[in-house]
């Protein structure tokens, strides 16, 4: 069979967005894990403050889930887009 | 030269028995080394349960061993077996089959070991409540084991389907696909079912009374750190299951294989580090009773958060499979 130039471009696009969206899902996953096991800690240790730590758990959290969402938005970008 | 299909699938089974079991044999070695360096500090801690510390030390180490057994099973199916040689897609189907099971086998082993590990210190520091923190290792390694018996299960549908009369481009890829995201998904969630155990044969040793809460906040983060598994095994089941129109393009093989490495990649850090978020509260409700119920509110709202990136390789895999 007769492989043109433009497929394989997709192709190599949809490898790209696949490896993108995998990959990067991993650093996100573990260092929001990190967080949320020392908010657990934390709150062993003063419970008084539960709500603030869990408030702090969050905010922390949604920066360390930015990369997670770089990745999907290039995983979008190279099937829907390129 | 040209060489009859049979010669293809036979070269591809030998090679993939070789994948099965090499990488299926890293982590229950990791594991058990980890066990018996545990046990080794517990026999000196407290030298009068040297026995009890022994048992449970081989106990554990049997249970993290069946993930690697699993990969020896897969391999000498691989290398006794008679393969139809109908089509080429058997090539695709047994280096798919070893591939899960042998990346399947990596996180469950390890996982396992953590909790038998901390079993062993626990028995040293608590020899009263032994049986109570063997029944806890038990447990826990127990549930570890479910990401690897996802990957066996993934191998024995791929070696056992007959998906001859299925187009060979690209059900290839989709065939390579579902063993890679089943796999590599496994990893992540055996991993972190083991930091949860852990955590909970070391509460449970350190505060016996608070046993019964720890182990119930121990199942449900270990449930939690299995979603990511699950999905890896659902998107392999529908890339088995779906049957896809031949092609000529080579886009759309490639299409379907990242959808189960994206899957499959994706699965690894929300297993870990759901696992790791169940660790500390497990952990920290054992010094803390009181604090169980704020506790366990601030876990499970953690690992929703970090469970959202494997949420996300999910819907890029469907839509992949689905949308393009």
């Amino acid at each position: 069979m007769a492989i043109e130039g433009a497929d394989i471009v997709k192709a190599a696009a949809y490898l790209g967005a696949g490896l993108a969206m995998g990959l990067g899902a991993i650093g996100p996953g573990v260092g929001e894990g990190i967080t949320a096991s020392k908010a657990c800690e934390a709150i062993g240790k003063n419970p008084n403050e539960a709500g603030l730590i869990t408030r702090t758990m969050l905010v922390g959290q949604a920066v360390a889930e930015s990369t997670g969402i770089y990745s999907l938005v290039i995983a979008l970008l190279l099937l829907f887009v390129v | 030269m040209e060489f009859a299909t049979h010669t293809w699938i036979q070269a591809a089974a030998y090679s993939s028995a070789g994948i099965a079991i090499g990488f299926g044999a890293i982590g229950a070695a990791i594991g058990e080394g980890h066990t018996a360096s545990c046990a080794t500090l517990a026999v000196a801690r407290n030298p009068g349960k040297a026995g009890e510390i022994l048992k449970t030390m081989l106990v554990g180490q049997a249970i993290a061993e069946s993930s690697s057994i699993f990969a020896l099973v897969i391999a000498m199916l691989l290398l006794f077996s008679n393969f139809s040689a109908e089509s080429y897609l058997t090539v695709a189907t047994v280096f798919s089959a070893g591939l899960c099971m042998g990346l399947g086998a990596i996180g469950s082993g390890i996982g396992s070991g953590f909790s038998a590990g901390a079993a062993c210190t626990g028995i040293a520091r608590q020899p009263a409540y032994s049986s109570r923190v063997m029944t806890n290792m038990l447990i826990g390694s127990a549930v570890c084991q479910t990401p690897a018996i996802f990957s066996l299960v993934t191998s024995f549908i791929l070696l056992f389907t007959n998906f001859s009369a299925r187009p060979v481009s690209p059900t290839w890829a989709a065939l390579l696909g579902a063993g890679l995201s089943t796999g590599l998904a496994a990893i992540g969630p055996g991993l972190g079912g083991g930091y949860v155990a852990e955590a909970s044969c070391e509460g449970g040793a350190r505060n016996p009374l608070t046993t019964p809460s720890v182990i119930n906040v121990m199942l449900l983060g270990q449930a939690v750190t299995q979603t990511t598994a699950i999905y890896g095994f659902l998107v392999s089941c529908i890339l088995m299951f779906k049957s896809f129109p031949a092609t000529d393009s080579i886009a759309v093989p490639i299409l379907l294989l990242s959808s189960g490495l994206c899957m499959g990649f994706g699965a690894i850090g929300p297993g870990i580090g759901v696992g790791v978020s169940g660790q500390g509260a497990v952990r920290w409700i054992a010094r803390n009773p009181n604090a169980a119920a704020d506790i366990t509110r601030t876990m499970l709202i953690g690992m929703a958060t970090a469970q959202s990136t494997g949420i996300y390789a999910l819907v890029v895999a469907l839509v992949m499979i689905f949308v393009m």
